[in-house]
């Protein structure tokens, strides 16, 4: 009996020490050559606390997916006429037909000697992402995504999305980030960002679309829009673009200078296979070294070769940034001298790294939480459970004297676990898993009143005190595990079916309960053990 | 020290008076919540995270100027922005700003950076970055959030619904979730009759709730079951009141301690807990009311209704516990 005794009490201090390592980790404990943590640290590094506690940004964005099925379609299209004109089969125009259903293309004018041919060429080369409709009786013929490809295409537009936010959040070395799938609606996307109050540096950096281009010069600088204009005879031919220039440029031409481009960039984006930021050692001013990818390199060396003597302007977030004169071929590297701002030149280069955004983003929902603010809210939350705490504790001791001390070293080690098992798990504090401590808090001690009052009933029948609290036990036993088992199972759902809040409520009371099973139950009557192996014969116990 | 030793109350009889309590506070919820429901298309005032809008709060270092941060507003052109102190334990001089809903997420937005910015225009040396608390909640996530809230604690009153079946009869998990029912409906009722917001730490209130009431209610009906299977001869009703003084000493302690708990978080929670705790300071009143008086006179109720119609009076205890 006493062997086993210490056996029990052995346990109990072990899972005491696991737990308590739980929530601080080792990273506090003094070792030969390693500076010790403080330990107020050391919790906080194992303990996670929600964006509402600690402060940060919370965003929801949702992905516009339907713009990338607008740009593969768009594709198509182009495609489409390539394949119709290559078999020289005459059609009036391929279009989409409907700006609100991106994934329709119709051809329309095709004559009725061609509607077979067609058909097959549409048949043979489209089939697999398309369902082709129409049998060309009245020239036309519809192509519309098929519902898988389209899914799996805003899937994956989804996903880089993700990926892109995630390397460009990345550069804000934010501990912890978190990016993905929301979960409640489609295409949305979570980001949390602890320790982050900026929300406007957040958002741009997000959302910026700068890119890099280069593209050939038509004409200009022009003084205005009217010059420009005037220059081409009144209207801007469709294959060219009208940009303004930005202050400081090298040529000496400020902010309101004209430039006529072509729209077609000669490199873009995606060429660009590095861009660093420098600076000009003669004038101070800022660069940007940059390298192009071996077939953009080709493309690039052919264009210059060319077109020696011309000019070309370089491009970002939609001013021209810089015009260059071509005096030699260039290959696959060049530096770029300009009027980028310190921001530009150092943005620049992460933006390239991590590519474009699939499709524009939209703003569903955005939360800032100030850091001291969020500090509020933990000391006003931690006051609280640790004077509800000590007040309950308090109040067992009066009400059931001796046996008091069971309870408040149950409710203490059940405490403890719950917290060793969020440091272990990782999972998230917040204010609703405050809640779910709280009612974890308060079934504890309902465990332990509805033992105790049962033991209180037993020996009121005349049962002598082991007896008693066995049988107390006993019958207690089963009306916790109902009430556990219950809570315990609405709790599994909610962590299930909800998110966010609600699943942080159910994480804490589903970690309190199991312990609490373990401490109201296990602990609390090995102590009752413990202590009538020390009463004298005939003693009554304190309860 | 003991309370409530050998109590010996007729909770039966006063089946009637429960009945009429429970109306007339889930009658007058119901009735407050119908005419908001009528005049602004919600059953009870919503906060920011399932209506929509934009709300910033700010921590001033000096006590702030209501009426002067309302004229830097309406200088900034900010015209319908609702402005209140809002005041903590930790941090006094609180101030926040509401903008109404908007039906696109851009508005929003502008509105954030426009009192943001007048803020720091007026404000810029009594205020920082890191003493704001910006939510900006488009109308999309409040109606998601809205939907799947509702549908996550209907689920889980499901899933407790079919264990109570499972561990004792299906009228005991009926009386169990009705008594559940019975007690969110009165505590979101009091939301709408004081006018406070339901918000998301709100809806956590209300699951701990749940759970607590149906914790309530299982003590009694597990005694219920043990005094059925040990006295067969008695009457349901008597076994009922036993069963309820019983366990009366466990009921009116843990109410108590809880009480004492919430009501500890409602004087230093501050304010971002002040509604979480008005939704437990009511909600364990009436948790711990239900189970005496909506969900044990249930039982009682059943049986009666089916010897009225004649059929075999089954004691609703017949199973033995496993446990």
């Amino acid at each position: 009996m006493n062997k086993n005794l210490n056996q029990k009490i052995a346990l109990i201090f072990a899972v005491l020490v696991l737990f308590l390592l739980g929530i601080t980790g080792v990273s506090w404990v003094p070792w030969p050559g390693v500076t010790p943590k403080p330990l107020a640290q050391a919790i906080q590094d194992r303990i996670h606390l929600g964006l509402d506690l600690r402060g940060g940004v919370h965003l929801i964005l949702k992905v516009k997916v339907e713009e990338a099925v607008g740009t593969e379609t768009d594709n198509t299209v182009g495609r489409i006429q390539q394949d119709l004109k290559t078999a020289n089969l005459g059609f009036t125009q391929v279009y989409k037909p409907d700006p609100t259903k991106p994934e329709v293309v119709k051809v329309e004018g095709v004559s009725p000697a061609n509607a077979t041919a067609v058909r097959s060429t549409l048949d043979n080369k489209y089939s697999n992402e398309y369902d082709v409709a129409g049998s060309g009786t009245d020239g036309s013929f519809t192509l519309t995504m098929k519902p898988s490809i389209e899914s799996a295409l805003e899937e994956k537009t989804v996903q880089q999305a993700i990926e892109t936010i995630r390397d460009r959040v990345d550069t804000l070395g934010v501990s912890e980030p978190v990016i993905d799938e929301y979960g409640l609606g489609k295409y949305e996307i979570l980001v949390e960002l602890p320790g982050v109050d900026d929300l406007d540096r957040v958002k741009s950096l997000i959302q910026n679309t700068a890119r890099l281009e280069i593209h050939a010069v038509v004409g200009g600088p022009y003084k205005d829009e009217q010059e420009a204009a005037a220059s081409t005879g009144g209207s801007i031919p469709p294959d060219e673009e009208m940009l303004h220039g930005s202050g400081n440029m090298a040529t000496g031409s400020d902010a309101d200078a004209v430039y006529l481009l072509r729209r077609v960039a000669v490199v873009s984006g995606s060429d660009f296979r590095s861009a660093d930021p420098g600076t000009d050692s003669n004038t101070g001013q800022r660069t940007v070294n940059f390298t192009l990818t071996n077939d953009a390199g080709d493309k690039f060396y052919d264009y210059t070769s060319k077109n020696i003597n011309t000019s070309m302007a370089i491009v970002m977030g939609g001013r021209v940034k810089e015009v260059a004169n071509i005096e030699n071929p260039i290959r696959d590297s060049g530096l770029i001298r300009g009027s980028f701002t310190q921001d530009e030149v150092a943005s620049l280069s992460k933006l390239l790294r991590t590519g474009a955004l699939p499709a524009s983003l939209e703003y569903l929902e955005d939360r800032t939480v100030g850091a001291s603010l969020g500090a509020d809210s933990i000391r006003e939350g931690v006051t609280a459970a640790i004077v509800g705490v000590l007040v309950v504790m308090a109040f067992m001791l009066v009400y059931y004297k001796g046996s008091g001390i069971n309870a408040d070293l149950a409710l203490f080690l059940n405490l403890v676990i719950l917290l060793g098992f969020m440091g272990f798990s990782g999972a998230t504090l917040t204010l609703p898993g405050i809640a779910g401590v709280i009612l974890t808090i308060g079934m504890g001690v309902d465990s332990n009143v509805l033992i105790f009052e049962r033991i209180r009933e037993e020996a009121r029948a005349g049962k002598a005190p082991a007896a008693a609290i066995d049988q107390g036990f006993g019958h207690a036993w089963v009306t916790i595990i109902d009430t556990h088992v219950t809570t315990i199972v609405s709790a599994a759902i909610l962590f299930i079916v909800g998110s966010g809040p609600v699943k942080g409520f159910a994480v804490t009371l589903t970690f309190g309960l199991l312990a609490n099973l373990f401490t109201a139950v296990y602990v609390s009557r090995l102590i009752f053990d413990w202590h009538l192996g020390r009463l004298k014969s005939g003693e009554p116990i304190s309860i | 020290m003991e309370l409530f030793r050998g109590v010996n109350i007729d909770w039966l009889r006063l089946k009637w008076a429960f009945l009429g309590f429970s109306l007339l506070f889930s009658v007058a919820g119901v009735i407050k919540m119908s005419v908001l429901w009528s005049t602004t298309g919600s059953p009870v005032p919503l906060g920011v995270d399932f209506r929509g809008g934009t709300e910033v709060q700010v921590q001033f270092q000096q006590a702030p100027d209501i009426d002067a941060i309302r004229k830097a507003m309406d200088a900034a052109g900010i015209r319908d922005a609702k402005i209140q102190p809002y005041n903590t334990t930790a941090g006094t001089n609180q101030v926040l700003i509401s903008l109404p809903e908007e039906l696109n997420e851009g508005a929003l937005d502008t509105g954030r950076q426009q009192v943001v910015s007048a803020l720091h225009a007026h404000y810029s040396n009594t205020f920082t970055d890191s003493g704001v608390k910006v939510d900006v909640v488009g109308p999309t996530v409040g109606k998601q959030l809205e939907k799947q809230a509702g549908r996550a604690i209907l689920v889980s009153l499901l899933g407790m619904l079919i264990y109570l079946w499972f561990r004792f009869q299906l009228i005991y998990g009926v009386a169990a979730v009705v008594a559940v029912f019975h007690d969110t409906l009165i505590t979101v009722g009091f939301f709408a009759l004081t006018g406070q917001e339901i918000s998301l730490t709100v809806i956590a209130a209300i699951l701990t709730l749940v759970g607590y009431s149906m914790n309530d209610t299982i003590v009694v009906f597990d005694r219920i079951r043990e005094n059925l299977r040990v006295s067969r001869r008695e009457s349901l009703p008597d076994v009922v009141n036993r069963s309820i003084n019983q366990t009366l000493s466990r009921t009116v302690l843990t109410s108590g301690l809880t009480f004492l708990t919430v009501l500890s978080l409602y004087i230093f929670g501050g304010q971002v807990l002040r509604g979480f705790s008005f939704a437990l300071v009511v909600g364990i009143l009436i948790g711990t009311y239900s189970s005496i008086a909506v969900a044990a006179p249930m039982l009682v109720a059943w049986q009666q209704w089916r010897a009225s119609k004649g059929k075999a009076v089954v004691l609703p205890a017949a199973k033995r516990p496993r446990a």
